[in-house]
C-alpha cells in the first residue's frame, strides 16, 4: 500500500477505491465517537444550568453562552491555580532536563564501570508505580523542616516538594532516552575536543547538549504535559487548597459546585486547554518524544 | 599519549594529569578517559552524583523504606513508636482485609481489559492510518486527544456521560427517571466497567501512536514483496507486518501492565475507589490521606504492588540492557 512505485499507485487507484471510501466512513465515524465525550462536555458547558435542569440535558438549546466558562474562571480563582502549576512545572521541566542530560552524558560518553548500573537505577526507578514510594516520601516530607524557605516551613505542602519529586521521578525516563540519543552521536566529536584540551564541562555544554536539541525539545513537551497533568503527587503532598496546582484544584471546584455540573464541565475544559494548546503547537515533538523511549526497547 | 596533551590539559585545569590508569582496567579506553584532568573527574562526579543522589533519595530510598516499614506498625508520630511486627501486616492483609483481594482482582481485570480491547483497537487504527490516506492527521488527533489530557479531567468529563439523572447515556436510553436509574458510578457491578470504558478510551490512542511509530519502521520492500507474492492485506499483516512489530509489542505489553498497576486518578475522581472499584494504588493512598494513618499497613500494600511491578520491570530491563550492551 505504501509503495511509491507507479504500479503500486496504479493498483491503488483502480481496485481499492470503494474500500478507501468505506475506510474513511469508518474512521470518521470512530473519530467522532471518540470525540463525543469531549463534545458532550462542551455542549453542557455552553448551556446555563437553569435551562438544562428544566429541559434536560438532551434537548435543543435556547441559548448558548460562555457564561459558565467566565464564571468558573472568576469564581474559582483559576488564574491563581494556573500560576501554582507554572511555578511547579517550569522549574521541574528545566531541572529534569538539566540533571538527566548530565547523567546521560556521563553514562554515554565515558566507559566507567558503574555506567550500566547507574542507567539501570534510573530506568527502573521510573517504572515503579508512584504508590510504592508515597508513604515514606510523605513522612519524609513532613520531617524535613525548611523554615523561611517554603510557606509551610516544611517540604510537605510546598511547590518545592512537588518540583523535587517530579524531577527525581521523571529524570529516570529522560536519562534513559537521552543516554540512547547521546550514544548515537559519533565518538570522534568529543574525542577530538578532549584531545584539544577542552574540559568535560565544555564537551557537555557546548558540543553534546546542542546536538541533543531535538530530543530535548521532544522531552520538554512530554514532560510539560505530564507534570501539568499530575494529580497524584499534588493530592498527597499538598494539603492547603491555596497551594494546589490546577488539576487537583479542579477536584475542589467540583466539590464546591457539584450542584452545577455545567459549571464543573466548563472548569474541566478550561483545565485541559493549556495541554491542548501545547499539543497542537508541538504535536510533532510530543509524538516523537513518546516514541523515542519506545523505539529503543 | 603524548606530553603535549598532558601539557594542554594541565594548562586548562592547572592540575597535572594522573599518570597512567589503574592497572586492573584492561579495557580499551572509550571517550579517552586518560585525558581527563582531576578537575574533569570532579566535574563528572558532580554531574552524575547530584542527579543520582536526588533520584536515589526520593525514589529508591523510599521504596526500600516501604519494604522496611511493611514489617512494622507506626502511627507516624515520633520514631520511637515504630514497632517491629514481622509478617502481621501481610497476614492481616491476606486474610481479613475485605478490600485487598478485590483490589488485586481489579488490577488484573484492568490489565486484561486494556490488553484485549483498546490495544488491538489501537493497532487496528494504526494499520489503517498508516495507509497514507487523506485526513490521517485529523483522525490521529481525534484518537490521540484523550492521551494529552489529565486523567483527572477525563474523570470529570466521563462523569457527565455517566451521571444517573443528567448524564448522556441515561438521558439517551431514558433511564434517567427516579426509580429507573442505572447508576453507572454507584453500582458495584457496573462501576468498574464504566471506569474501564473511560480508561480504554484513553489507552487506545496511546497504543495507536506507539504502533504507528513501529509501523514507520517496517521496511516497505517487505510489503511490496508480499503483495507481489499475491498475499492479501490480512495475510500480509499477519505474516509480514505483525512479526516485525515485535519490539513494539514488547513495549506495548510493558506499558500496559505498568498502566494497569498505576491506575489511580480516574478511579479517585470517579468514586474514590468505593465498592466495586478498589485498586491497590487506592488502598495505599487511603492510608495516607484518609483518617487512619496506618503506615506499616499501607506500606505492606505498597510492597505487594512493588513485587508485582518487579515481575514486569526486571525481565524488561534485563532484555533491554542486554541488547544495549551488545549494541
Amino acid at each position: 500500500m505504501s509503495t511509491t512505485a507507479a504500479t503500486g499507485a496504479l493498483k491503488e487507484r483502480t481496485s481499492v477505491r470503494p474500500a478507501r471510501i468505506l475506510l474513511h466512513v469508518f474512521l470518521a465515524g470512530t473519530a467522532l465517537a471518540w470525540l463525543a465525550p469531549m463534545l458532550w462536555a462542551l455542549y453542557a458547558a455552553l448551556r446555563p444550568y437553569g435551562e438544562t435542569s428544566t429541559k434536560g440535558y438532551v434537548s435543543w438549546p435556547d441559548r448558548l453562552s460562555l457564561d459558565n466558562f467566565t464564571n468558573a474562571f472568576t469564581q474559582s480563582d483559576m488564574t491563581h491555580y494556573f500560576v501554582n502549576t507554572l511555578v511547579i512545572a517550569v522549574p521541574a521541566v528545566l531541572l529534569t532536563l538539566f540533571l538527566s542530560s548530565m547523567v546521560a552524558f556521563y553514562v554515554s560518553r565515558f566507559d566507567f564501570r558503574v555506567n550500566l548500573a547507574l542507567l539501570l537505577v534510573f530506568t527502573a526507578g521510573n517504572l515503579l508505580p508512584q504508590q510504592v514510594i508515597i508513604t515514606p516520601l510523605y513522612r519524609m516530607y513532613l520531617l524535613i523542616d525548611l523554615p523561611g524557605i517554603t510557606m509551610s516551613g516544611k517540604l510537605y505542602d510546598s511547590a518545592l516538594g512537588l518540583v523535587l519529586i517530579h524531577v527525581a521521578f521523571q529524570s529516570g525516563f529522560c536519562a534513559f532516552v537521552l543516554a540512547n540519543y547521546m550514544r548515537s552521536l559519533p565518538h570522534e566529536l568529543t574525542e577530538a575536543a578532549l584531545v584539544d584540551g577542552a574540559s568535560v564541562w565544555r564537551l557537555y555544554w557546548q558540543i553534546v547538549l546542542p546536538l541533543c536539541r531535538p530530543a530535548m525539545a521532544a522531552l520538554a513537551t512530554l514532560l510539560s504535559i505530564w507534570i501539568y497533568n499530575d494529580f497524584f503527587w499534588a493530592l498527597v503532598l499538598i494539603s492547603t487548597g491555596e497551594n494546589m496546582p490546577i488539576t487537583s484544584a479542579l477536584n475542589n471546584l467540583s466539590g464546591q459546585y457539584f450542584t452545577d455540573p455545567n459549571l464543573v464541565a466548563a472548569g474541566a475544559l478550561l483545565t485541559a486547554i493549556p495541554t491542548l494548546i501545547v499539543y497542537f503547537l508541538l504535536q510533532r515533538q510530543f509524538v516523537s518524544g513518546l516514541t523515542l523511549g519506545a523505539n529503543k526497547g | 599519549m603524548s606530553t603535549d596533551i598532558n601539557a594542554k590539559s594541565s594548562e586548562a585545569a592547572a592540575v597535572p594529569l594522573p599518570s597512567g590508569r589503574p592497572p586492573e582496567n584492561k579495557r580499551v579506553p572509550q571517550g579517552h578517559r586518560r585525558l581527563l584532568t582531576r578537575r574533569d573527574r570532579v566535574t563528572l562526579a558532580f554531574m552524575a552524583g547530584v542527579p543520582t543522589v536526588l533520584h536515589v533519595a526520593l525514589v529508591w530510598f523510599t521504596a526500600l523504606a516501604s519494604i522496611a516499614l511493611a514489617f512494622t506498625t507506626w502511627d507516624g508520630i515520633g520514631f520511637d513508636s515504630i514497632k517491629w511486627v514481622g509478617l502481621d501486616n501481610f497476614k492481616e492483609l491476606f486474610s481479613t482485609n475485605p478490600q485487598f483481594w478485590p483490589a488485586v482482582e481489579h488490577n488484573i481485570v484492568w490489565f486484561v481489559v486494556l490488553i484485549l480491547i483498546p490495544t488491538p483497537l489501537g493497532l487496528f487504527l494504526a494499520v489503517q492510518l498508516d495507509k497514507k490516506i487523506r485526513f490521517s492527521r485529523v483522525y490521529q488527533t481525534a484518537f490521540f486527544l484523550p492521551v494529552v489530557m489529565s486523567l483527572a479531567v477525563i474523570g470529570f468529563v466521563w462523569q457527565l456521560v455517566y451521571n444517573p439523572d443528567t448524564g448522556l447515556i441515561n438521558s439517551v436510553i431514558g433511564a434517567n427517571k427516579p426509580g429507573h436509574y442505572i447508576d453507572w458510578i454507584g453500582d458495584p457491578d457496573l462501576n468498574l466497567w464504566a471506569v474501564l470504558v473511560a480508561a480504554s478510551w484513553r489507552h487506545a490512542g496511546y497504543m495507536m501512536i506507539l504502533y504507528l511509530a513501529g509501523l514507520k519502521g517496517v521496511d516497505p520492500s517487505l510489503r511490496e514483496a508480499s503483495s507481489l507474492d499475491g498475499a492479501n492485506e490480512w495475510q500480509t499483516f499477519k505474516n509480514v507486518i505483525f512479526p516485525t512489530l515485535r519490539p513494539t509489542n514488547t513495549i506495548v505489553l510493558v506499558v500496559t501492565i505498568i498502566e494497569a498497576l498505576r491506575a489511580f486518578d480516574l478511579v479517585w475522581v470517579f468514586n474514590g475507589g468505593a465498592q466495586g472499584t478498589e485498586l491497590l494504588s487506592i488502598l495505599v493512598t487511603d492510608n495516607i490521606v484518609g483518617e487512619s494513618s496506618r503506615i506499616g499497613y499501607g506500606s505492606a500494600i505498597a510492597v505487594v504492588l512493588l513485587l508485582i511491578s518487579l515481575v514486569v520491570i526486571i525481565p524488561y530491563l534485563v532484555s533491554t540492557f542486554r541488547k544495549e550492551r551488545q549494541a
